[in-house]
């Protein structure tokens, strides 16, 4: 039986308060994620239980209880304290998926602080806008990544501390560098958790838009609501589940569902900190006997190309339960996984604006291989006319997906950016930017995004930070990005460019703009193909046509271009 | 068939690599590593196609036939023979 039981029983009887009865939370209380995932979960007897089983490259383990969890985090805490981090401030972990990076996000909460994650595979580039942006005082990385760190560091005035959680002490540290070693320190029994209240901030996530630079997304301690109860019913996790997230906690599923939900739950979660590869994954899942997984697209094509074979090498039995999230999943994928793993990946739909799962297959529900499934119970969803604003009433008929604001872990606010949080809404409905129908029978299908930004690997690339960023190479005058189809990762950057006089168009180029971009900003926003064109599709007052340019990538009509011309 | 080995090498570490003090040798796991993630994998095709005026089709690019320098050579001798 699964947690959600019955979804109609479910949707008829929903009140949020379901969530915070189980969680012991009222209206008023102090609410600390930090303390919910691990004090709180020692506190309900399971202080010996096994929290993270970690393993990295070269054969590296550990694990931790969740007691182990406390007193690590409690750890971080005062460190944190002692070096003048106060509630609200914003500290970053731009760290590989380490244990600190799990142990630092909870550390961070406990004190009121802000966790500000991010990928680790940011360029300099991409590191200094979201720092700046944030105003961050602390950052907490690895030695692998300290390079990209002192780049930036001058050109942020407010970043005070550089902590690195893996210092041999071989190389001298520079100005506001220090060295914590979780090995080293002595573990912090008692810690004074600050008492922080359901709308007081917790996470800042950056994600991409079309415009303007990345955007921090404010959540709050209250999320909890949502990411614990989401977790229960839609990824069914139980006491005695072994959850893997493959998400990188640089992205908002990696915190939400790599960190809060298992641990507010005090289910054990495993970590693989190594590269893809399709033998060591099964193989992971195999050793660790993982019960419930949750994955992406991406992840889930990658493992389809590596061929069926090198599943029947290992026992992958203990599987019971797959969810999938970033992009759409194909149906190919979902049967695929039905053939060699006797259960269907159930793709779920969300953002790192939502904070939670907003739409999903449910256990139990019949599975319609496409399909995004349903809304949350408690969750009011729609797809609207897109002039009117008004919800879709045809089955099948395309619309924007639109979500009615309040739900538990909506974000509050982009950080500094209050007007682009504004433009968010539309009529009392807070618009995704994502297109799909619903048919007949309530479920939901994805069509794509109503903007240019490009969704590669599950993981969105702002064409506009990419077009900034290549004009910054000596040969580019101009430049145009736009999605291109990709089998496996969904959309890929492509860049259309026009050199400068005394630059030749070559192989050697492209590779060096690849290569430019690749280390400035991510390699998700590195074009995997350039296009050397004489000059960029324009309106009259200037603007370039991503528009067209997408419609030529897709093999879309381009449609009446005088029309085009006149748009702003 | 020793250039090319030393040759990707040299290119791995100099564009891959972030860690200075981390020793890269012919066999280091490189995608199941950590050291090339599947994204920068396309530049680094990109980089043997360009060296060696080879076209390496996308199903033989697999993670596995990019795990180390060794196996990246092999690649890159199949297609140069050719």
């Amino acid at each position: 039986m699964s947690n959600i039981g019955s979804y109609e029983k479910r949707v008829k009887n929903f009140n949020w308060s379901i969530s915070e009865k189980e969680l012991g939370y009222k209206e008023g209380d102090d609410l600390n994620i930090g303390w919910y995932c691990s004090d709180r979960i020692c506190q309900m007897g399971k202080a010996n239980k096994p929290a993270l089983i970690w393993e990295g490259l070269g054969g590296k383990k550990n694990s931790y209880t969740f007691n182990d969890v406390r007193l690590a985090t409690n750890t971080i805490s005062l460190f944190l304290k002692k070096i003048g981090v106060k509630n609200e401030d914003r500290v970053c972990l731009f760290l590989d998926k380490i244990p600190e990076l799990y142990l630092g996000f909870i550390g961070i909460l406990k004190i009121g602080a802000i966790a500000q994650p991010l990928f680790s595979a940011f360029g300099d580039e991409s590191l200094h806008v979201r720092l700046e942006n944030a105003e961050t005082t602390v950052i907490i990385t690895q030695r692998k990544h300290v390079a990209k760190v002192r780049k930036i560091k001058d050109k942020i005035p407010n970043l005070k501390h550089v902590i690195i959680v893996d210092h041999d002490g071989k190389k001298p540290l520079r100005e506001g560098e220090m060295i914590f070693s979780l090995k080293e320190e002595t573990p912090v029994e008692e810690l004074e958790i600050f008492p922080t209240k359901a709308e007081s901030p917790s996470v800042l996530h950056y994600t991409s838009g079309t415009t303007g630079q990345p955007k921090g997304v404010k959540h709050v301690h209250y999320s909890l609501i949502g990411q614990y109860l989401t977790a229960k019913w839609v990824l069914d996790l139980k006491d005695n589940d072994i959850y893997w997230c493959t998400a990188d906690p640089g992205w908002v599923t990696g915190t939400s569902y790599g960190i809060i939900g298992p641990w507010s739950l005090g289910v054990t979660q495993c970590v693989l900190d190594t590269g893809f590869s399709a033998e060591a994954w099964y193989k992971f899942i195999e050793k660790q006997k993982v019960t419930v997984w949750y994955s992406a697209p991406t992840a889930i094509r990658s493992l389809m190309k590596a061929g069926d074979e090198v599943i029947k090498k290992h026992d992958l039995s203990s599987l019971r339960h797959l969810a999938s999230v970033g992009e759409p999943l194909n149906s190919e994928a979902v049967i695929w996984s039905k053939k060699v793993f006797g259960k269907h990946f159930l793709d779920t739909y969300w953002q790192t604006e939502t904070g939670a799962i907003m739409l999903t297959n449910f256990p139990g529900m019949k599975v319609k291989p496409g399909s995004m499934g349903k809304p949350f119970p408690g969750i009011t969803a729609e797809v609207l006319d897109p002039k009117s604003f008004e919800p879709v009433e045809e089955p099948g008929k395309i619309g924007l997906i639109a979500f009615k604001p309040g739900w538990p872990s909506m974000m509050r606010t982009y950080w500094n950016n209050e007007d682009t949080y504004k433009a968010k809404f539309a009529n009392d409905w807070y618009l995704s930017g994502d297109r799909a129908s619903i048919d007949k029978e309530g479920y939901y299908w994805f069509v794509g995004r109503d903007d240019d930004v490009i969704n590669t690997g599950g993981h969105l690339v702002s064409p506009f930070e990419v077009e900034s960023a290549l004009l910054e190479h000596e040969a580019v005058a101009e430049s145009a990005v736009v999605a291109k189809p990709d089998e496996v990762n969904m959309e890929v950057v492509k860049a259309f460019v026009v050199i400068k006089p005394g630059f030749e168009p070559s192989e050697e180029l492209e590779l060096k703009i690849m290569n430019f971009i690749r280390k400035k900003l991510s390699p998700l926003a590195m074009p995997q193909e350039t296009e050397y064109v004489d000059s960029l599709p324009k309106t009259r007052s200037g603007k370039i046509m991503r528009r067209l340019l997408h419609a030529k990538e897709w093999g879309e009509e381009i449609g009446d271009t005088s029309t085009l011309e006149d748009e702003e | 068939m020793e250039d090319i080995k030393k040759t990707v090498l040299e290119y791995v570490i100099e564009e891959y690599l972030e860690d200075e003090d981390e020793e890269l040798t012919y066999d280091t796991p490189l995608i199941s590593g950590g050291i090339v993630d599947s994204f920068s994998m396309v530049s680094l095709k990109r980089f043997l196609e360009s060296k060696y005026k080879i076209s390496i089709p996308d199903e033989k690019a697999t993670p596995e036939a990019f795990d180390s320098v060794d196996k990246i050579t092999e690649l890159v001798k199949e297609f140069v023979k050719a």
